[in-house]
């Protein structure tokens, strides 16, 4: 059979799909759970690190099964969502900030005024993790994200049960200048951020990052964190990102109601 | 609404350009751009086709392969994200032949014109990286009509403004070692420093 | 023996793909910023360039000329998603800084090319030879950048540091310029130079 007769250009081209369509599926669907997988350990990995319970001699998954205990708030009333209601995309197991936002449900359209962080859209209803030790709570992590120079950062606070102290500040997605603005990554930096306090006593947000270095003798050094040098619209991002988050937009009604009425008998 | 598509749009033809900052279709880039003439009949096709294939591309992502896409089909849980690639390079080369197609039909005069440099554009991974960045991310419909456009028309103007250069340096008398395609390198390079002042623009 | 050394080797230096025929650059500039992303990148690309040559050697003599095109694309497309998937799946965290790049190995002329130009007139081994010798070739420019870019611009090699830098108390101010992708189209620029400096048959006509 001559090699451009239909017969046989319906045969090779069969022929080719079939054995390359099989060699990519089985491909793609035995390697589909190590990804899936992957994508967990990343999330809580990232959790963890920021609580504070990074241990490299213990399973991520233990650690997190053991220490963790995630809710999903709703933001506008600072309230639980109740358990039946955290079902599919807000199932805190899968949550995925992303997905919620861009949700025309779940998500909402942010007021162009009052968009700090540049979001555009933001999730109503978002995750808190309660990091456990000994039966008590030491730590609750908030997610936060806000646009850089190049791309959204993505990443979690860490607030002491005082509801004030900052415990830990991570970014687990951005697209920063590498030496520049992504030196959010710097673990020097990340530290600076321990220990400072996000509100004054009458429970004013307070928290910023400022340009240059933070003077220590002056007062309101314990609310500041050097700007990275070099990078001044990513310092800006994370400056507006934080106090977006922790300001009356993000999670300040949640934060006045653990206030009022402190950790619920379950999480406690 | 408006400002945002407005914004997108700007930023996909300077900030995000396509050549000089996401660095695609490079290949393309530096072989056909010597004579600023081939260089926009090949940036006009670029255009064309950009804006064709990345919102068809996200009709048949978000329709097709996305997790929970064929929930009509009673398929719920099937997630094809994995057959992207293959699916993109096949919509991309089958929108291109039926673009030429189509214009040898009815537009004879730009077939001449155009005709030689739509097969080149399959291989071109400008379009292809416009697909995949718009699964990246995120854009819907509107926004990924909008992006295919201008990353288009930022990859002509990058392209267009090489060849510009590339003439113009006929006269200079470049060291031997880094005639043609080494001294094209570093005004590449040059050129995209220039795009990085565009970074950070915020509309 | 000399005749397989000959196509393993020839591309690397005398041939080379990236520095003579303009092929697959977009990756190269993209993923150079660190050894790390290069090395994985220049494993996927010799991978699926090896094995898409094999294959297409395989069936040259079976493929009718009119579909040739789409059978090698089909088969460079595969390949080029199985390589990414064991990316995603093995090397999640390199895969997130490779982004779209992986997937963009199929538009990469170099592979395309090889097929059109070598895998369809020869017989399966030595185009497989073929296909690791210019997936070298390509991987010598790579890690040759992605060495200069990471080491001054990082103070690092492999994630390992060598200088030490100011910011960790070091002595080491790191060149900011070399993580941006504008420095690989000088520093690519200098090795064509060096090249054309040494085999003066490869200089182009002004």
């Amino acid at each position: 059979m001559s090699n451009d007769s239909i017969g046989k250009t319906i045969l090779v081209a069969l022929a080719v799909c079939v054995i390359w369509s099989l060699l990519v599926s089985t491909a793609a669907i035995t390697l589909k759970p190590i990804q899936d997988q992957n994508k967990k350990i990343e999330k809580m990995k990232n959790i963890i690190a920021v609580g504070g319970l990074m241990d490299v001699d213990k399973d991520i998954e233990d650690i997190y099964k053991g220490h963790i205990d995630s809710r999903i708030v709703d933001l506008e009333t600072g309230k639980y969502l109740p358990k039946d209601k955290q079902v599919g995309l807000l199932n805190p197991e899968v949550y995925n900030i992303k997905k919620v936002a861009k949700d025309p449900e779940l998500g909402k359209l942010i007021p162009r005024n009052k968009d700090r962080a540049r979001i555009r859209r933001m999730p109503k209803f978002v995750p808190v993790y309660f990091v456990k030790k000994d039966e008590k709570v030491s730590r609750i992590i908030f997610p936060v994200y806000g646009s850089g120079l190049w791309s959204t950062m993505y990443g979690f606070i860490a607030l002491d049960r005082d509801l004030n102290t900052i415990k830990g500040f991570t970014f687990y997605e951005h697209g920063e200048t590498p030496g520049l603005g992504g030196e959010v990554d710097n673990p020097q930096w990340k530290a600076l951020w321990k220990g400072k306090l996000a509100f004054d006593e009458n429970n004013r947000l307070r928290i910023e990052v400022i340009k240059g270095k933070v003077d220590i003798l002056k007062l309101e050094s314990k609310y500041q964190v050097d700007g990275l040098s070099g990078s001044t619209l990513t310092t800006n991002g994370v400056n507006n990102l934080v106090r977006f988050w922790l300001g009356e937009d993000g999670f300040a009604m949640f934060i006045q109601e653990l206030r009022r009425g402190g950790f619920d008998g379950k999480v406690q | 609404m408006l400002e945002h598509y407005i914004s997108l749009f700007v930023k996909s033809i300077f900030v995000e350009n396509i050549a000089l900052a996401l660095f695609l279709g490079m290949c393309t880039f530096l072989a056909v751009s010597k004579r600023v003439e081939t260089a926009t009949g090949l940036g006009i096709a670029v255009v064309v086709v950009q804006a064709i294939t990345v919102p068809v591309n996200n009709l048949i992502f978000h329709n097709l392969l996305k997790e929970g896409s064929l929930g009509w089909l009673g398929l719920g849980k099937v997630d094809l994200t994995f057959l992207r690639l293959i699916t993109f390079i096949g919509v991309i080369a089958a929108m291109v032949h039926i673009l030429e197609m189509i214009l040898d039909k009815f537009f004879p005069k730009l077939y001449n014109a155009l005709g030689i440099f739509l097969p080149l554009i399959t291989v071109n991974c400008a379009i292809l990286g416009g697909a995949l960045f718009m699964v990246q991310f995120e854009y819907d419909f509107v926004e990924s009509v909008i992006f295919g456009f201008g990353s288009g028309i930022g990859w002509a103007l990058a392209i267009i403004a090489l060849a510009g250069i590339r003439e113009r340096l006929k006269y200079s008398n470049v060291p031997e070692g880094l005639r043609g395609l080494g001294i094209t390198f570093i005004m590449v390079g040059l050129m995209a420093m220039a795009f990085m002042i565009f970074s950070g623009i915020q509309l | 023996m000399g005749k397989y050394s000959k196509i393993l080797f020839d591309p690397i230096l005398n041939n080379n793909p990236i520095a003579l025929g303009v092929l697959g650059i977009c990756s190269a500039l993209a993923v150079t910023s660190k050894m790390e992303t290069s090395v994985v990148m220049s494993l996927a690309v010799i991978f699926v360039l090896a094995f898409s040559n094999l294959s297409i050697s395989l069936i040259r003599n079976h493929v009718p000329t009119n579909i040739r095109i789409i059978v090698e694309m089909t088969i460079i497309a595969s390949l080029v998603i199985i390589a990414d998937e064991v990316i995603k799946a093995y090397l999640p965290e390199i895969s997130k800084q490779l982004s779209v790049y992986v997937g963009l190995i199929i538009t990469n002329c170099i592979i395309m090319g090889r097929a059109e130009a070598y895998a369809l007139q020869n017989p399966p081994w030595k185009s497989f030879l073929d296909g690791v010798g210019n997936g070298l070739g390509y991987t010598f420019i790579l890690i040759a950048v992605a060495f200069v870019r990471e080491l001054f611009g990082s103070g690092k090699i492999m994630g390992f540091s060598i200088f030490h830098l100011k910011t960790e108390g070091g002595w080491y101010s790191p060149n900011g310029m070399l993580l941006t992708p504008a420095s690989a189209f000088f520093l690519i620029g200098f090795i064509i130079w060096i090249i054309r400096t040494f085999r003066k048959e490869q200089v182009e006509e002004a």
